[in-house]
C-alpha cells in the first residue's frame, strides 16, 4: 500500500461522497431542457439537501426505530457499494472475488430497510410502494445477475474491478453483440432500480401512481435529505457499472478518468432524454419490461458460452 | 414307552371327531378334559427319564385341562343360563366331514414336511395339525362364546401335542409357561363372557355385527 | 463416544422422571428441560474431538436377540449434525419449558416434556448408529416421539390431520430407507460392512433412489414436502423450532449417509443441483402468500434445504470433475448452511412463538404495530429475518456466499453446457434471495410494524425472559456466525472426505470468508453510526398522525394487508404454485355484497396427492365387502390363509422340488 494508493482512495471517497447529486442535477437540466425550460441550476440538489438537514422532522406516532433506521441503512448500503464499484478509473476501493454478488446483496440490504421503514408507518401508501418495489426487484434482480455474470464468463474473473475495464475490451472485439445485449439489460435495471420512467415517475404528485417516492412519503426534513443522498449515490453505482462497460478504456490514466466523468454526464443525459419522451408504463406491463431485461441478460450469457 | 404313543394319539383324533359331531355341550367340554387326561399321559410317557420336573409338567397339564377348566366351564354355563345345545353355523355332519378331511389333510402334510428319521412314521405331527384345524373349526363354525372357548383349548392341545414331538428342543419352562398362558387365557375369556353377557343378554357372537363398517 | 453414551441416557432418564413427576408439572418441564441441557454439555465435547480429526470411534453394544449386537460410533459426519442438535435441543427445551408454562392448569405438561427428551434421545441414536437396523429403529422411534408432539393440541380438526399426514408421509419414508438398507445389505447391516462390500450397478441405483426418496420425505425435498408445512404449523413452536432445525436435516445427513454407502460414483451432483434449485423456487413461492406464520416459516425450510441441496450439489460435480477449489466451496457452503439454517430458523419459529404468546394468534391479518409491546420480540425477529433473507452482515448471506461463489466459478470455469447451467442456477439463487426478502419483509411488515389489526394484537404483551433469552442466544449466534466461520472451516474437513474421495482444500473456502468478516464490520459500525447521526439530526422534531392523503379518519384496517402485500409477485407466479381464489363482485353501479375465498392448500396436495389418494380410496373401498364384522368371519380368513400357505409350501416342496 503505497501513498499513491492511499491517496487513489481518499479521491475516490470523496468523489463517491460528493459527485453523485450532481447526477441528479443534470438529469433535472436535461428535462428541462427538452421541455423548453431553463431548468433548475446544475447544483440544485446539493442546495436542496442543505435545505433539507436543516429542517425540522416531523415523525408519525404509528413509527419506531425502524423508520429512521431505513434512510440510515440504505445510506450505508449505497456508499458501501459504492466501494465496490469501479470509480475513475477500473479499480474499486475495494475488490475481492464474487463482489458483484455482494454488491447485489448489499444494495438488497437498503432495499430490505427502506421497505421496514415503509410499512413502519402503518399507511397504506408506503404499503403499496413497499410491495411494488418489492415486486419489481423479484425481476431486476436476476436480470442484474444475469448480466454481471455474462460479463465475468467472458472475462473469466469473479470481480467487479477485475472484469470492468482492460479485460471487457478484449470481450468488445469479440463478442460485441452480447455486450450490447448486457449494457440494454442494465440499462433497464438501472431504470427500475432508481425508479426513473418508464419504471416509475419520479415527478408524479398521485400517489397511486407512485413505486419509490410513496414509500418515502412520511420522511420529511433531515431523514428525506439522507434517503435523497442515498438515492443519488446509488444512481452513481449503476451509472459506474454502465459506464465502465460502454467505455472500457484502461489507458493513459487520464484519458480513462476523463471518459469516467463525461459518460457519468453522457449517461444522466440519456436518462434525461428516456425521462423526457416517453411515459410512464402502466404498471402491469411494468414485469414484462423486466423480464425483456432478464431475457437480454439470459440471450446474452447463451451466446457467449456458446 | 412308545407303544402307549399311538393309541392315545388316535384317541385324541377321535375324540376330535367326538367333539365335532356332538350336540350337547357337556359332551363338547368333557371330549376336550378327555383330550386333557390323554395328554397328560401322553407327557409322561414321551420323556425317556421319569423324574420330578416331568410328573408335575403332567400333574399340572391334567389338573389344568381336564379339571379346572372344565369345572370353570360347567360353572360358567350354569351362571348365565345357556342352553344345553350346541348352535352350530353348518350343522353337525358338514362339520364332521371337514373335521375328517382336515385329519387327512394333516396326514398328507406332515408326510411332506423333512423330518429328523426317528419322526417319520410317528402320529405326532398329523394329530396336532389335526387336533389344531378341528380347534379353528369349532371356534368358526359354532355361535355361543362357550363353545368359542372350547375351540381354543381343543387348539391349545394340538399345539401341546406339538411341543411332544419338539421334546430334546423345548425347555422345561416353555411347557410350563404354555401351560400358564393356557390358564390366563381361559381366566379372561370367563372374565369377558360373563361381562358380554351381562351387556348384551346374549353370547351369540353372531349378534356382534355392528363391527361392520357403515 | 462415551460422552454421546452418557448424553443418551441423561435423556432418557430425564424423561422418564419427568413421566413421573407428572402431578407438578414445573418440575416435570424443568428436569426436562435441565436433561437436555446436562446431555449436550456431554455430547458436545465428544462431538468436537470428532471434528478435530481423531479418527472414527465404534463401540458394540449387545441387545436381546434378534437383534444381537448394535453399534454405536461416531464419525466426522455424525459429529458434524450432533453439535447443532445437542445445542437447538438444549435452548429450546429451555424455551418449551417456558412457553408452555401458562398451560399448566389446563394439561398435563409431563408428557410434551418427557416426548421431548426421547426426541431428542432418538435424534441423537440416529447420528451415532453404525448399522442399519439400530438406525431405522431410532428413526422410527423419533418419528413416534415427533408425532406425539406434533398432535399436542389434539383438540383441533387441523391439528389432528396434520399429525396424520405426518405419520403417512414419515412411514412412506421409513419404507423407503428400510428397502434401501435391505439392498446394501446383502453382506450384514453394519455400516461397516455396508463400506467393506460395495453394491454395484443397478442394486446401487436403486439404492441410492430409495434412499433419496426415504429421506427426502423427511428433509423436506419438493414434492415431497407436503407434510411439512402442515405438520410444523401444528407443532407447538419450540417443537417446531427443532423440528424445522434439526429434524429435518436428519434427512439431509442421511441422504449424506447413503452417498458414503453406495459410493460417489453416481450423478450426485446434478440430481441435487436439479432437486435443490426447483425446491429452493417453490417453496419460496409458496411462502409469500401464506397467511398463517409458521407455515410461511415451514416453507421457507423448504427453501433453505433446496440452498443446502445446491450447494452440496456443486461441490458434488466439481469434485467428480476434477475441481477441488469449486468443490470446497459447494460443500463447505451447503455444510455450514446446515448449521446457520439451524440457528436462522430456531430463532425464527422460536419469535414466532414468542409472538403467539404475546398475541394470541398465529395469523399475519391478525397482528400488527406488535413491535412497540413487545420490543425485545421484535428486535430479535429483525435479527432473525436479516438473517434468513440473506443479507449481509449476518450467517445466512456468508453460507449463501459460498455457494454463491461455488457456483459462479463454475459457471465460468466450467465447459459450456455446464457452465451454462450453473451461471443460470446462479441466477435462480439470486431470485430465490430477493423473493427471500419478500417474504420477511412482509412478515415483519403485517406482524411487527404498523397499527394493530385486532384486539388481540392490541392488547398484546412481552414475553418473560424464559422466553427471551434462548432467542437472544440464538441471535448471538446468528450475529457472530460470520466472524467464527474462517476459523472451524478447518473441522470441515473430515466430513467432506467421507463424501468425497479426491482431496478438497479449504484455502479457498478461508480467502472468501475473510472479505465477508470485513463487510461485516464494516456494515454494523456503519449502520450504527449513521442511524445514531440521523437521530441526531432528526432530534428536533415533532410527532403526528401518518400521513392519510387528506383522509380524516383512518383506521388499521387500511393498512395494506398481507394478501395485498403479496398480491404482485403472487400474479407472475406459475398458475399452478397460486393460491385458488374464489371471488364474487358485484358488477354494477353501486356496491353490492361480494364474498371472496382463498384456498391456500399446497398445490401438490391439491393437484396430485389428494385426487390420487381419494382415487386409490375408492378402489380399496370396492374391498369393502370382506369387512362384515363377524368373528367367525375374520377366524376363518386366517385358518383359510393358513391351509392355504401349507398346501403351496408342501406342494412346491414335495411334488415340484424333490
Amino acid at each position: 500500500m503505497t501513498i499513491l494508493d492511499v491517496v487513489e482512495i481518499v479521491v475516490k471517497a470523496i468523489i463517491i461522497l460528493v459527485f453523485p447529486p450532481f447526477l441528479l442535477g443534470v438529469i433535472a437540466r436535461t428535462k428541462a431542457v427538452f421541455a423548453g425550460r431553463v431548468g433548475p441550476p446544475l447544483l440544485q440538489p446539493y442546495y436542496d439537501l442543505i435545505k433539507l438537514f436543516a429542517k425540522d422532522s416531523v415523525i408519525s406516532r404509528t413509527t419506531t426505530w425502524v423508520f429512521l433506521a431505513g434512510p440510515a441503512v440504505a445510506l450505508v448500503g449505497a456508499v458501501v457499494a459504492a466501494t465496490l464499484v469501479p470509480v475513475g478509473n477500473d479499480r474499486a476501493i475495494w475488490a475481492f472475488q464474487g463482489d458483484f454478488i455482494a454488491l447485489a446483496y448489499v444494495l438488497g440490504l437498503s432495499r430490505y430497510f427502506t421497505m421496514a421503514a415503509a410499512l413502519d408507518t402503518g399507511s397504506s401508501f408506503e404499503g403499496m410502494g413497499a410491495a411494488r418495489e418489492a415486486t419489481f426487484a423479484c425481476l431486476a434482480e436476476p436480470a442484474f445477475i444475469l448480466g454481471l455474470l455474462a460479463i465475468a464468463r467472458a472475462t473469466g474473473s469473479l470481480s467487479l474491478s477485475g472484469f470492468l475495464g482492460a479485460p471487457i475490451a478484449h470481450v468488445w472485439s469479440v463478442a460485441g453483440a452480447s455486450l450490447v445485449l448486457v449494457a440494454g439489460g442494465l440499462l433497464l435495471v438501472l431504470l427500475a432500480e432508481n425508479s426513473r420512467i418508464p419504471v416509475d415517475d419520479p415527478n408524479t404528485h398521485l400517489e397511486l401512481t407512485m413505486i419509490h417516492e410513496v414509500m418515502v412519503l412520511d420522511h420529511g426534513g433531515p431523514p428525506f435529505g439522507v434517503i435523497l443522498y442515498g438515492a443519488a449515490i446509488k444512481l452513481f453505482v449503476f451509472v459506474s457499472l454502465l459506464v465502465r462497460i460502454v467505455l472500457p478504456f484502461d489507458h493513459p490514466a487520464w484519458l480513462v478518468w476523463t471518459t469516467f466523468f463525461a459518460g457519468q454526464i453522457a449517461i444522466a443525459v440519456v436518462i434525461g432524454v428516456i425521462e423526457s419522451v416517453m411515459a410512464r408504463l402502466r404498471m402491469p406491463y411494468v414485469p414484462a419490461l423486466l423480464l425483456s431485461g432478464c431475457l437480454f441478460c439470459a440471450l446474452a450469457i447463451v451466446l457467449l458460452v456458446r | 414307552m412308545t407303544t402307549l404313543f399311538d393309541p392315545l394319539l388316535v384317541t385324541v383324533l377321535l375324540l376330535n371327531l367326538y367333539a365335532l359331531g356332538a350336540s350337547r355341550m357337556r359332551a363338547v367340554i368333557g371330549a376336550t378334559a378327555l383330550q386333557g387326561v390323554c395328554l397328560g399321559i401322553l407327557a409322561i410317557a414321551a420323556h425317556s427319564e421319569i423324574d420330578a420336573e416331568v410328573i408335575a409338567v403332567a400333574v399340572v397339564a391334567v389338573g389344568l385341562k381336564a379339571i379346572v377348566i372344565p369345572r370353570l366351564l360347567y360353572k360358567a354355563m350354569r351362571d348365565v343360563a345357556i342352553e344345553r345345545d350346541v348352535e352350530p353355523l353348518i350343522g353337525l355332519i358338514p362339520s364332521l366331514l371337514i373335521g375328517a378331511l382336515g385329519t387327512v389333510f394333516s396326514v398328507i402334510f406332515s408326510q411332506t414336511l423333512p423330518l429328523a428319521p426317528s419322526m417319520q412314521g410317528s402320529l405326532v405331527l398329523p394329530s396336532s395339525f389335526a387336533t389344531v384345524l378341528t380347534g379353528c373349526v369349532v371356534l368358526t363354525t359354532r355361535r355361543k362364546a362357550i363353545t368359542q372357548v372350547v375351540g381354543y383349548l381343543i387348539l391349545e392341545n394340538g399345539i401341546f401335542i406339538m411341543g411332544l414331538s419338539l421334546l430334546d428342543a423345548m425347555p422345561f419352562m416353555v411347557e410350563v409357561g404354555v401351560l400358564l398362558d393356557l390358564f390366563v387365557a381361559i381366566f379372561v375369556m370367563g372374565i369377558i363372557i360373563n361381562h358380554v353377557s351381562r351387556e348384551f343378554a346374549s353370547t351369540d357372537a353372531a349378534e356382534l355385527a355392528s363391527l361392520k363398517e357403515e | 463416544m462415551t460422552g454421546c453414551l452418557i448424553a443418551v441416557a441423561v435423556l432418557v432418564g430425564s424423561a422418564a422422571v419427568a413421566l413421573f413427576a407428572g402431578r407438578r408439572s414445573r418440575a416435570s418441564s424443568a428436569i426436562a428441560a435441565i436433561g437436555c441441557i446436562v446431555a449436550a454439555g456431554f455430547a458436545l465435547p465428544d462431538a468436537i474431538v470428532a471434528l478435530a480429526g481423531a479418527g472414527p470411534v465404534e463401540v458394540a453394544v449387545t441387545w436381546a436377540p434378534p437383534i444381537e449386537t448394535l453399534r454405536l460410533g461416531l464419525d466426522p459426519l455424525s459429529a458434524f449434525f450432533i453439535v447443532p442438535l445437542v445445542l437447538l435441543g438444549a435452548v429450546c427445551g429451555v424455551y418449551g419449558a417456558f412457553y408452555l408454562d401458562d398451560q399448566r392448569e389446563r394439561r398435563w405438561l409431563a408428557a410434551p416434556a418427557c416426548f421431548y427428551n426421547l426426541l431428542v434421545a432418538s435424534m441423537l441414536v440416529v447420528l451415532i448408529s453404525r448399522d442399519a437396523i439400530g438406525f431405522v429403529i431410532a428413526w422410527e422411534l423419533m418419528t413416534l416421539a415427533s408425532y406425539f408432539l406434533v398432535v399436542f393440541d389434539h383438540e383441533q380438526l387441523e391439528v389432528r390431520r396434520a399429525g396424520f399426514v405426518y405419520l403417512v408421509a414419515s412411514h412412506v419414508g421409513v419404507a423407503c430407507v428400510l428397502s434401501s438398507f435391505l439392498l446394501l445389505g446383502d453382506n450384514g447391516f453394519a455400516f461397516a460392512d455396508m463400506l467393506a462390500h460395495p453394491v454395484a450397478g443397478s442394486t446401487a441405483v436403486a439404492a441410492a433412489v430409495l434412499g433419496l426418496i426415504g429421506f427426502g420425505v423427511k428433509a423436506g425435498i419438493v414434492p415431497l414436502h407436503v407434510w411439512l408445512p402442515e405438520a410444523h404449523a401444528a407443532a407447538p413452536s419450540h417443537v417446531s423450532a427443532l423440528m424445522s432445525g434439526v429434524m429435518i436435516k436428519l434427512g439431509i445427513y442421511g441422504i449424506l449417509r447413503t452417498i458414503t454407502l453406495v459410493g460417489p460414483a453416481l450423478p450426485w451432483g446434478p440430481v441435487f443441483l436439479g432437486l435443490g434449485v426447483v425446491g429452493a423456487l417453490v417453496g419460496i413461492s409458496l411462502a409469500i402468500y401464506q397467511r398463517d406464520l409458521k407455515r410461511a416459516l415451514a416453507y421457507s425450510s423448504v427453501e433453505n434445504i433446496g440452498i443446502i441441496l445446491i450447494g452440496l450439489g456443486v461441490g458434488l460435480w466439481a469434485a467428480a470433475n476434477g475441481y477441488p477449489q469449486i468443490a470446497a466451496l459447494g460443500l463447505c457452503g451447503g455444510l455450514f448452511h446446515v448449521w446457520n439454517h439451524v440457528i436462522m430458523k430456531g430463532l425464527m419459529f422460536l419469535g414466532a412463538g414468542s409472538l403467539l404468546h404475546g398475541a394470541g394468534t398465529r395469523d399475519l391479518e391478525q397482528m400488527g404495530g406488535l413491535i412497540k409491546p413487545m420490543p425485545r420480540t421484535g428486535a430479535l425477529l429483525f435479527v432473525g429475518t436479516l438473517a434468513i433473507s440473506a443479507l449481509p452482515p449476518l450467517n445466512g448471506f456468508a453460507s449463501e456466499w459460498l455457494i454463491y461463489l461455488g457456483l459462479a466459478r463454475g459457471g465460468t470455469e466450467g465447459s459450456p453446457g455446464a457452465g451454462l447451467l450453473l451461471l443460470f442456477a446462479v441466477a435462480a439463487m439470486a431470485t430465490v434471495g430477493v423473493l427471500a426478502v419478500l417474504c420477511f419483509v412482509r412478515i415483519i411488515g403485517m406482524a411487527l410494524l404498523g397499527q394493530p389489526r385486532s384486539e388481540a394484537s392490541r392488547d398484546a404483551h412481552e414475553s418473560g425472559r424464559g422466553l427471551v433469552v434462548p432467542m437472544l442466544v440464538l441471535a448471538t449466534a446468528a450475529i457472530a456466525m460470520p466472524f467464527v466461520l474462517p476459523l472451524i472451516v478447518g473441522s470441515l474437513d473430515p466430513v467432506i472426505a467421507e463424501l468425497t474421495p479426491t482431496a478438497v482444500p479449504q484455502g479457498a473456502v478461508t480467502a472468501a470468508l475473510e472479505p465477508l468478516a470485513i463487510l461485516g464490520i464494516v456494515l454494523w459500525a456503519g449502520c450504527i453510526a449513521v442511524f445514531l447521526l440521523v437521530r441526531r439530526l432528526a432530534r428536533r422534531r415533532r410527532a403526528a398522525e401518518t400521513w392519510g392523503c387528506g383522509y380524516v379518519a383512518p383506521s388499521s384496517r387500511m393498512q395494506y394487508s398481507g394478501a395485498s402485500f403479496a398480491e404482485g409477485i403472487h400474479r407472475l407466479l406459475p398458475t399452478a404454485l397460486r393460491a385458488r381464489i374464489v371471488a364474487q363482485q358485484s358488477t354494477d353501479l353501486f356496491p353490492a355484497p361480494g364474498q371472496m375465498s382463498a384456498d391456500r392448500q399446497d398445490p401438490f396436495t391439491r393437484a396430485a396427492y389428494e385426487p390420487m389418494l381419494d382415487r386409490g380410496a375408492r378402489r380399496f373401498g370396492q374391498l369393502r365387502w370382506v369387512q362384515q364384522g363377524l368373528l367367525h368371519l375374520y377366524i376363518l380368513y386366517v385358518v383359510l390363509a393358513v391351509v392355504v400357505v401349507i398346501t403351496i409350501v408342501s406342494i412346491r416342496d414335495y411334488w415340484v422340488l424333490p
